[in-house]
């Protein structure tokens, strides 16, 4: 092994972790206040998660509805999160997602336009008013492509200026950090990465470290996410000292593909339930109809004909129980499926194809047809989909202030988007992702930028980079347990175990597997050279993702109540004593700690939107009693 | 292993796909389909067509068998030209020109079609094999596309589409005229009015559905809010214009059929049959 | 459900050389070549370069040449295939290798820096642009760009004559440029920036012999060529080669 000091070091007032929607719009804004910004991604610049996202960007611009505002969004979202959300980043939130998406069309960003030229706006579940900015089905790739040449600008710029295009922003593509270097007073000095392509390390110094590497869903075998999602930035802040917050909140969507495996995962929109779609069991049972909860009995059709009448006459029948709330759908699939009655792939059917025309489906629900012709070589027409709940997002992460969205206990590191914590409580809204990461983004970049300029931050410790250095090739010396074993059955156990219903003794017994794995995978071992090594890659995020993994489950486990993106067979009620307590995660002798926290009052004057009556369904008695 | 451990083969050449730093591979393709077919078949069909036209616009005979012309000899425009009642003689060059009067007029159409967006396409693939098919490597060792002398000339082809509306205009008339009989007495038509009927039908769409054509009636407006007409406008051409190919081989098709109908008639190979 | 093994030779290297390398695999029902591949890394060849991202279409990552033809790994099915033919998987070849099916792609992000952005027109602040859907249904078409660059790997401009690279942009960054000048808003001409003559004296259109490769490769279904590159060539003929707009031009320059 060579010495320490030819690991090549640069330095840079600010790095950002990840060029997804966040990153990129934390790396403009810190360039744009004045700091030598780099930004480090894993794939290619511009082909980041963000691009998944179809819906749109929520924002109260009103032009759908005259009537919507920041308060209005701002409750929506409190809602959503069952008041779980870090309340002034909510507020924050829906007053500043506006002008984010506007500024988006003054660096050539076309959204659908209304009727007298202004930004379209969609309904959305959850959502008051129309209040989602999108571009058909592809908006995050929109959103991802005019931030993407927003900083090509930003280089011309500075070539004009320089003569150089990297001189004061630079892309760092397919680098993957696996740690940050800290110095000897405990605040950020860099990070430290490995070029994907050579193998070769770089140390990037610097004074703000921006994590911005969205979720974790690749700890998962049925998740939408790509493989991109292993936590990094989670699990480089837990490393850095800094605690996740609420991980217990992993939120799934009840119908991703389960079959065939090309598409496993990728979501099956919502409206293919509302247009006809039924579920249906291994006995053909539309059984939806045994699952309808008492409090929903009222709303909710008790024969398969009167369902069936809904779609033509909703106004005198009620609605079918294919078309209940997301987490009632994914545990009556759940149960389905484990008692037996289960379609061959694991899922349950999700048949239109007898229930529509042909062509109506195609008319109606083309990108689907589309997707699962082109993709998976399915016809919707002529046969059912196999469908199962799959990871979709985590709301948890990075712990961070509000404002600033500087990660607690570590200065100099600063979390944004997917992969910070605290924004939307228990559960988000479609809609509110895109929008968060260009509100917390820009935060993000700003105060970071603020920061390094401010003259903080120390010097990279050589014992650091030499341990980061040693970490990085320890899968070479390995003792041969193969890394996409040990990723699989990570997959396995979380899916089964801390998946969609969770149970106290499967979370226990989730958490010894995590342990086992976290010993076998000290002996991972990778073949070949460091060069574009997937291998290799994979054995260095395996770190990551059980160390998320344990966070994920530990969280779940304390958290004795069902609310949001965490549903508790055992404890099926949300519990209002709950309501103010968040759950720390801090890594701790190679594991991770838990530490219960007490959130801030929520201000009077936001508190004051909401009626009595609701507040009384979520608020402790102490908070009411305040 | 076996990645990675092979030297270069020496026989590399400089460009293309076997370029230095390029995946090492000797085969200059690995289509496996048929890739061939379709150039192919284009260099034939238009190589059939070259050859007969050229010997139709030579033999400067069998053009009108009245009341029908040749579209390949209308307008008319020397003084050799066959007398054609009420037909397209317009005699603007005179007694000097001695060669067949198809000449001169079938130039604006060839032009039309030479620099024609599809044709291109057409003829760099099947004759120039610049490229043979998608992804497989063209035989020239240099490529400069229509940058310079003489490809860069096929910008003029909006000039040759303001050539081919009177010229289409033109044909429309003789379509007209072939609601005679062969006395000239209107309210006529045979099997040959149905045939002139359809070449026209295709010439137009042809014509019309030239990108040059969608580009003047809207495509270099920056609003089409401003300007409903030219954008609805704008709408049908595109939509043509989605048929180009199709339009350019049906249309390219009957008119070589229909010269045949009028030689076949002028040298009274068959009658024409008669509908009323 | 049915299982069989596919024969596969996937090209396997670097910089310094490498071979098509014969691989017989397991393949289910449904798989993509993507699939298949994975499985490889899986099972056989733990270290077999490949990028991939989203494996639904829509990154634009896993661009590859399969039996020849540039096509996203991901939307390749198993099943347009003979069980008994044996699947060629090559990296692009227009592009230089990194390693096995991994290029090195930096040409195109070295041509997106050299197409000038989009100039925000200098009256308008945020949330005051007004675009009509009908001025902005153009553009979007090419915003659905996912830029896998199959068609820059495709077009023989750049594929099959590397000394073009320089002078050439390729059809993607054509088409962004052919984006831009339609954007209804776009204040380029304000600002002195000819976009029409740049695309044809700075970014090589005029190389372009339309002969759709772009198109036909294009996983968006981008029409490319008819709606980008040929619109693009009639705007430049309206700026360079119009006789009569140069006529106009002339006259009006000497008379003033």
């Amino acid at each position: 092994m060579s010495p320490v000091s030819s690991v090549e070091r640069q330095r840079w007032d600010v790095v950002v972790v990840g060029a997804g929607g966040a990153g990129l719009r934390a790396a403009i804004e810190a360039r744009r206040a004045g700091a030598r910004t780099a930004v480090v991604c894993k794939s290619l610049f511009g082909k980041a998660h963000t691009v998944m996202a179809e819906g749109g960007i929520a924002a109260s611009m009103a032009n759908a509805n005259e009537h919507d505002d920041w308060k209005v969004h701002f409750r929506d979202t409190m809602r959503g999160g069952k008041f779980l959300n870090q309340w002034r980043m909510a507020e924050l939130h829906a007053q500043e997602a506006p002008e984010r998406v506007w500024e988006l069309e003054t660096w050539g960003a076309l959204f659908d336009r209304t009727p007298d030229g202004r930004i379209a706006q969609r309904n959305f579940g959850g959502h008051e008013y129309p209040r989602l900015a999108h571009v058909g089905d592809r908006t995050g790739l929109e959103l991802l492509r005019t931030l993407q040449q927003k900083t090509v600008s930003l280089q011309q710029e500075d070539h004009r200026e320089t003569g150089d295009h990297e001189s004061r922003l630079k892309v760092f593509q397919e680098f993957t950090v696996t740690r940050i270097l800290k110095d000897a007073d405990g605040r950020v000095a860099g990070v430290f990465c490995y070029e994907r392509e050579s193998g070769r390390f770089l140390v990037l110094e610097a004074p703000s470290v921006v994590l911005a590497t969205g979720g974790i869903g690749k700890s998962f075998k049925v998740t939408s996410n790509s493989w991109e999602y292993t936590g990094d930035g989670h699990a480089l802040a837990l490393l850095a000292g800094a605690p996740l917050v609420n991980m217990e909140f992993v939120q799934f969507h009840p119908t991703g593909m389960v079959w065939p495996p090309s598409v496993k995962g990728i979501l099956v929109t919502e409206s293919v339930r509302g247009d006809g779609g039924v579920l249906r069991n291994s006995d053909g049972e539309r059984f939806m109809f045994d699952y309808v909860p008492d409090v929903f009995k009222e709303k909710y059709a008790e024969t398969e004909e009167e369902g069936d009448r809904w779609y033509e006459d909703p106004e005198n029948n009620r609605r079918p129980p294919e078309l209940l709330p997301r987490d009632e759908v994914a545990r009556a699939i759940n149960s389905e499926v484990k008692a037996g009655r289960g379609s061959p792939h694991g899922g349950v059917f999700l048949d239109v194809s007898t229930r529509l025309p042909a062509d109506a489906i195609r008319r109606r629900l083309p990108s689907m047809y589309h997707q699962f012709k082109e993709l998976a070589d399915v016809d919707i027409t002529a046969e059912a989909m196999e469908v199962g709940p799959t990871c979709h997002y985590v709301m948890g992460g990075v712990a961070v202030d509000s404002e600033t969205a500087a990660a607690v206990g570590v200065p100099g590191l600063f979390a944004c988007g997917e992969v910070a914590g605290g924004m939307h409580g228990s559960n988000r809204l479609g809609g509110n992702s895109l929008s968060d990461l260009l509100v917390f983004g820009r935060r993000a970049g700003l105060y970071a930028a603020q920061y390094a300029v401010s003259g903080a931050g120390g010097v990279v410790e050589a014992d650091e980079v030499d341990a980061a250095r040693t970490e990085a090739l320890a899968p070479f010396d390995g003792g041969g347990e193969n890394p996409y074993t040990l990723h699989q059955e990570l997959q396995q156990t979380m899916n089964d175990l801390v998946g969609i219903i969770r149970r106290e003794g499967e979370m226990a017994e989730a958490l010894e597997r995590i342990g086992a794995l976290r010993e076998r995978a000290g002996r991972v071992a990778v073949e070949g050279h460091r060069q574009f090594n997937p291998g290799w890659h994979l054995a260095l995020d395996l770190r990551n993702m059980l160390l998320v993994s344990e966070c994920v489950a530990r969280a779940a486990l304390e958290r004795t109540e069902s609310r949001g993106g965490h549903t508790r067979e055992d404890r099926p009620a949300m519990e209002r004593s709950w309501r103010p307590v968040n759950l720390l995660c801090r890594a701790a002798d190679g594991g991770v700690v838990l530490e219960r926290v007490r959130t801030e009052p929520v201000r009077p004057d936001l508190l004051a939107l909401f009626e009595k009556e609701e507040l009384a369904k979520y608020l402790a008695e102490e908070e009411l009693e305040a | 292993m076996a990645a990675g451990t092979q030297p270069p083969p020496s026989h590399r050449t400089a460009t293309g796909v076997r370029s230095p730093g390029r995946a090492a591979i000797a085969a200059r393709h690995l289509r496996t389909d048929r890739w061939w077919l379709s150039p192919a078949a284009t260099a034939a069909g238009l190589l059939a067509f070259v050859a007969y036209s050229t010997w139709r616009a030579f033999a400067n005979a069998d053009y009108y068998a009245a009341p029908y012309v040749s579209p390949f000899y209308s307008p008319c425009l020397a003084e050799n030209c066959v007398p054609m009642r009420g037909g397209p003689n317009a005699d603007l060059f005179g007694s000097w020109w001695g060669l067949s009067p198809a000449l001169l007029i079938l130039v604006f159409p060839l032009g039309f079609r030479l620099t024609c967006y599809y044709y291109r396409k057409a003829y760099y693939r099947g004759f120039w094999a610049s490229p043979p098919a998608c992804a497989v490597a063209e035989p020239h060792r240099a490529y400069t596309g229509e940058t310079r002398f003489p490809l860069i000339l096929q910008n003029v082809h909006r000039y040759f589409f303001y050539t081919a509306v009177p010229v289409a205009g033109i044909l429309t008339y003789d379509t007209v005229l072939t609601f005679r009989d062969a006395s000239y007495a209107w309210g006529h038509a045979g099997l040959g009015t149905l045939v002139f009927l359809v070449n026209i039908a295709l010439i137009w769409a042809y014509t019309l559905s030239c990108h040059s054509c969608r580009h003047i009636v809207g495509g270099r407006l920056r609003h089409f809010s401003k300007h409903p007409v030219r954008y609805r406008l704008w709408t049908w051409v595109g939509r043509l214009n989605r048929h180009h190919m199709l339009l350019a081989w049906a249309s390219l098709i009957s008119v070589a059929l229909c010269d045949l109908y009028v030689y076949l008639l002028a040298t009274g190979a068959f009658d024409d049959p008669r509908f009323f | 459900m049915s299982t069989y093994q596919a024969r596969f030779r996937i090209w396997r290297g670097d910089a310094g050389g490498g071979e098509l390398t014969d691989y017989t695999v397991e393949v289910h029902d449904g798989e993509v070549v993507l699939d298949i591949v994975h499985r490889l890394q899986a099972t056989q060849t733990p270290d077999l370069a490949v990028r991939w991202n989203c494996k639904a279409g829509k990154c634009g990552s896993c661009s590859a040449e399969v039996n020849g033809r540039p096509r996203l790994m991901c939307m390749t099915r198993m099943s347009v295939f003979d069980r008994d033919e044996v699947i060629t998987v090559t990296p692009l070849r227009a592009f230089p290798i990194v390693r096995d099916l991994v290029t090195d792609v930096s040409f195109n992000y070295a041509k997106a820096r050299e197409i000038p952005a989009f100039v925000p027109p200098a009256a308008l602040g945020p949330g005051e642009y007004r675009m009509r859907q009908e001025d902005v249904d153009r553009s979007q078409e090419f915003r659905k760009c996912i830029e896998c660059f199959l068609c820059q790997d495709t077009c023989h401009v750049v594929r099959d004559h590397e000394e073009n690279k320089e002078a050439f942009a390729g059809p993607r960054f054509l088409m962004r440029i052919a984006e831009l000048d339609m954007h209804p808003l776009d204040a380029a001409d304000e600002a002195g920036l000819d976009r029409r003559r740049a695309a044809q004296e700075e970014h090589g259109l005029g190389y372009c012999n339309i002969t759709k490769c772009c198109t036909e490769v294009c996983p968006e279904s981008i029409r490319i060529t008819d709606n980008a590159l040929i619109p693009l060539k009639e705007r430049v003929v309206d700026r360079k080669y119009d006789p009569l707009v140069w006529l106009g031009k002339t006259i009006r320059r000497r008379t003033s």
